[in-house]
């Protein structure tokens, strides 16, 4: 038995297994749109049509714009932020330890009602969408930076020694990219989760951004908008999460 | 008490003396953050108002309605994937990019299907919650020792016998983790989506106090809630620890 | 006398993975216990030992043949009367001592006044009175294995099988566990089917050998140690048991050299 039959097989499994479930969720899909009615839902494929439109359209791209930039800031920023601060604190081990029950603390609040502050401080605009963002994401970027630093194995600092490396040099060619797998891990879940919060923060008090839209449709009652916003969203989400863990998953084989 | 302990708690304390300092000092503005000390006098004259009581009660409601929900359906699902391997194949990429996708953006379609009520605000935390309940279940199924296996049939355990007194104990820490993640998360749903936008409960009630320029009764619930969550989640911390201690952290 | 335990022509073949062919895992195997017999199995890696204790315990079915327990076939279902003690510590971290010894006879429904008395008895015999109300996770390997053990005696099985339980254990350990397996084998009457790839083992705590090939595992021959039924390691000051070893071995070296070269190969 060759290794490409061996390979071959499970793909076309996986593929199907994904179109059985794919398949499963528009059929879930229809099935609400027939009890709920058109008031309340529109069909997958009318969502699908109304995006295209949607996205044709010439009032859709400013709001897109605002998200988009306030995401990729928010992103930045939690991303670097976040892996720089949790090397450190990984490194340190003290400090580490101190941080470790806030962060966990302040990940399991429900960080939107801290909004109300961020907008005190920073007034209404992109700062706070920006701010917000970062919060929500800069927390996980953290954690798993820290524990990927804490989990790099001691033979590894004691060969880096014994080839007479300095500190600088063994991080930058050994420890580091050995923390690389886990805090890859905490970036992926940094990017979904500072999504969300760009987003949630648009859904109260803004004017503009793709959540403002989603909740002034939901104002005038535009089913096909709500839907079609939700689609976009939910799509994007999924498909650079997938993305970002096949990344993932070749980067641990790497390893 | 350990040394990071102490620090820590003298770095907090530190940094609400700061707060303290700078807004009694006028550094920074009433309008923007009240002095910590009368955030918590707000806290306790919270539960002298009517509707914030009211507010409670509706929140700890739908909180436990989903919560409960959660637990229930996300555990039997579990045990469903696990015992059927196909389902658990299909269903494995929705699992996994399950919370990269943004729940709340689904809170608006709620509203459409069941009205401004307690309804979509429950749904979202009972659907943020279950899928942590579910992986943690699979988790947890998952790390049944093999001789776990043989045991059971070697006593001659039914199917009911071997599921309550073997598996159940043996997967207990991860369903355990499971409910712990499932508590935090119907949390942020319910309060999260109240904020946004709701007829009631502690999330509107901060966003109401914010738009009112309400400042003292918005800090005195953000600091309430805050403090109740946090209590729970160490709560629920410990119980673990004491849970898993004696068993050796098997 | 009839014997307890009957294997007649057992195999056990299975698909390759991959669904190419079959894997010819154990047999043809023919066995006749007698009751209160202490029997061992040795044989290289993969032979199938396992495989062997898993069909004798109905864990698993044969391909071929049967396997007749206490005059009735087996399969499908371990039957009451066999205990089984495996090589993974299977003893239960949420009970103590006392709550795993107590689990069979529980499920079983017996009363708790006799539950108590039974349980009572096991910590003694296996010596783990003092540990009573400690949990698993207090203990050594050896002796979670002894809780596994107690666990599985307080049912007062006919046939002990074990699949080399001292396996994750040191050797002096091994040695005195040894030891103990055989002073219970005395004093409860049991008939013993012990797995192991320690030759010494072997030698030192059974009244039959059975050696078995490579791959796919058959036995090669049977030795009969003829020791005395009260017997402990100190045995093994004895010329008989040297030359028992040495026999094994001598049937063994080629057996192992061969199953090494098969799972090396591509």
């Amino acid at each position: 038995m060759t290794s490409a039959s061996a390979g071959v097989r499970p793909k076309l499994e996986r593929a199907g297994e994904l179109a059985v479930l794919i398949g499963l969720l528009l059929a879930a899909w229809q099935l609400m749109h027939h009890i709920a009615g058109d008031i309340a839902m529109t069909t997958p494929l009318e969502t699908i049509r109304y995006t295209a439109k949607l996205l044709a359209s010439a009032d859709f791209w400013p709001h897109f714009e605002t998200t988009a930039k306030a995401f990729v800031i928010a992103l930045a920023l939690a991303l670097a932020g976040g892996a720089l601060i949790g090397i450190l604190l990984g490194f340190h081990r003290l400090s580490g330890e101190i941080a470790e029950p806030i962060l966990v603390a302040v990940y399991s609040i429900p960080k939107v009602i801290l909004y109300p502050i961020i907008l005190l401080v920073f007034g209404l605009g992109l700062v706070s969408e920006v701010a917000f963002g970062t919060l929500h994401g800069i927390v996980p970027v953290m954690v798993f930076s820290m524990n990927a630093v804490r989990n790099i194995k001691p033979v590894l600092v004691r060969t880096g020694r014994v080839l007479g490396l300095s500190t600088w040099s063994m991080m930058r060619t050994i420890l580091l990219p050995a923390a690389f797998p886990e805090i890859f891990t905490g970036l992926r879940i940094g990017f979904s989760v500072t999504l969300l919060g760009t987003v949630m923060s648009e859904m109260f008090g803004s004017k503009r951004g793709l959540g403002f839209l989603l909740m002034n449709a939901l104002g005038v009652n535009d089913v096909q908008l709500i839907m079609s916003l939700a689609l976009l969203l939910v799509t994007f989400a999924a498909i650079a999460n997938a993305m970002l863990m096949a990344i993932e998953r070749r980067i641990y084989r790497l390893k | 008490m350990r040394k990071a302990t102490w620090i820590r708690l003298v770095v907090i304390f530190g940094a609400v003396a700061a707060l303290e300092a700078a807004c009694r000092l006028g550094w920074i503005r009433r309008f923007t953050i009240i002095p910590p000390s009368e955030m918590a006098e707000s806290v306790v004259r919270l539960f002298a108002n009517p509707d914030v009581l009211s507010d409670m009660r509706q929140t700890l409601t739908a909180i436990a309605i989903s919560l409960g929900a959660a637990l229930l359906i996300g555990f039997l699902t579990g045990a469903f994937l696990y015992a059927v391997p196909r389902a658990r194949r299909i269903a494995d990429p929705l699992l996994a990019t399950y919370y990269s996708v943004p729940v709340f953006v689904f809170y608006p379609l709620l509203i459409v299907l069941f009205g401004l009520n307690a309804i979509p605000k429950t749904v979202i935390g009972f659907l943020y919650a279950f899928v942590a309940m579910i992986i943690n279940t699979l988790n947890g199924l998952d790390r049944v020792p093999d001789v776990y296996w043989k045991t059971a049939e070697a006593f001659q355990l039914g199917r009911w016998d071997r599921a309550v007194h073997l598996i159940l104990p043996c997967a207990g820490p991860y369903l355990f983790t499971g409910a712990k993640l499932a508590v935090m998360y119907s949390f942020i749903g319910v309060i999260g989506s109240e904020f946004i936008l709701s007829s009631g409960g502690l999330g509107y009630r901060i966003s109401f106090s914010y738009n009112n320029f309400q400042n003292d009764v918005m800090y005195g619930l953000i600091l309430f809630v805050l403090l109740v969550v946090i209590v729970i989640n160490m709560g629920l911390y410990a119980w673990e620890r004491t849970l898993m201690e004696r068993r050796g952290g098997r | 006398m009839d014997a307890l335990v009957t294997v007649r022509g057992v195999t056990r073949v299975f698909a390759a993975k991959g669904g190419v062919g079959q894997v010819h895992a154990l047999g043809p195997i023919d066995l006749s216990l007698p009751s209160g017999e202490f029997f061992a199995v040795v044989g290289p890696s993969g032979c199938g030992k396992s495989t062997l204790l898993e069909i004798i315990a109905g864990l698993s079915e044969p391909t071929t043949g049967e396997v007749f327990f206490d005059g009735s076939r087996v399969g499908g279902f371990v039957p009451r009367g066999i205990g089984i003690i495996f090589q993974d510590d299977a003893s239960f971290p949420w009970l103590t001592v006392r709550e795993n010894i107590a689990f069979g006879l529980k499920r079983r429904g017996v009363d708790a006044l006799t539950v108590r008395q039974k349980v009572e008895e096991a910590l003694k015999l296996t010596g783990l009175r003092q540990f009573g109300d400690a949990y698993p996770a207090q203990l050594s390997g050896g002796m979670r294995q002894r809780v596994c053990i107690a666990r599985t005696l307080v049912l007062e099985p006919r046939l002990i099988l074990l699949d080399e339980p001292f396996g994750a254990l040191d050797q002096q350990t091994r040695l005195l566990m040894g030891d103990e397996l055989l002073r219970l084998w005395r004093e409860t009457g049991a008939t013993i089917l012990l797995i192991t790839h320690a030759l010494d083992e072997a030698a030192m705590l059974s009244d039959r050998v059975g050696v078995m090939s490579a791959r796919p595992g058959t036995f090669l021959e049977v030795v009969t140690t003829r020791w005395p039924r009260e017997r402990d390691s100190t045995i093994a000051t004895k010329p008989e048991f040297g030359e028992i070893t040495s026999h094994l071995w001598a049937l063994l070296r080629a057996q192992s050299i061969k199953s090494i070269s098969e799972t090396a190969a591509p």
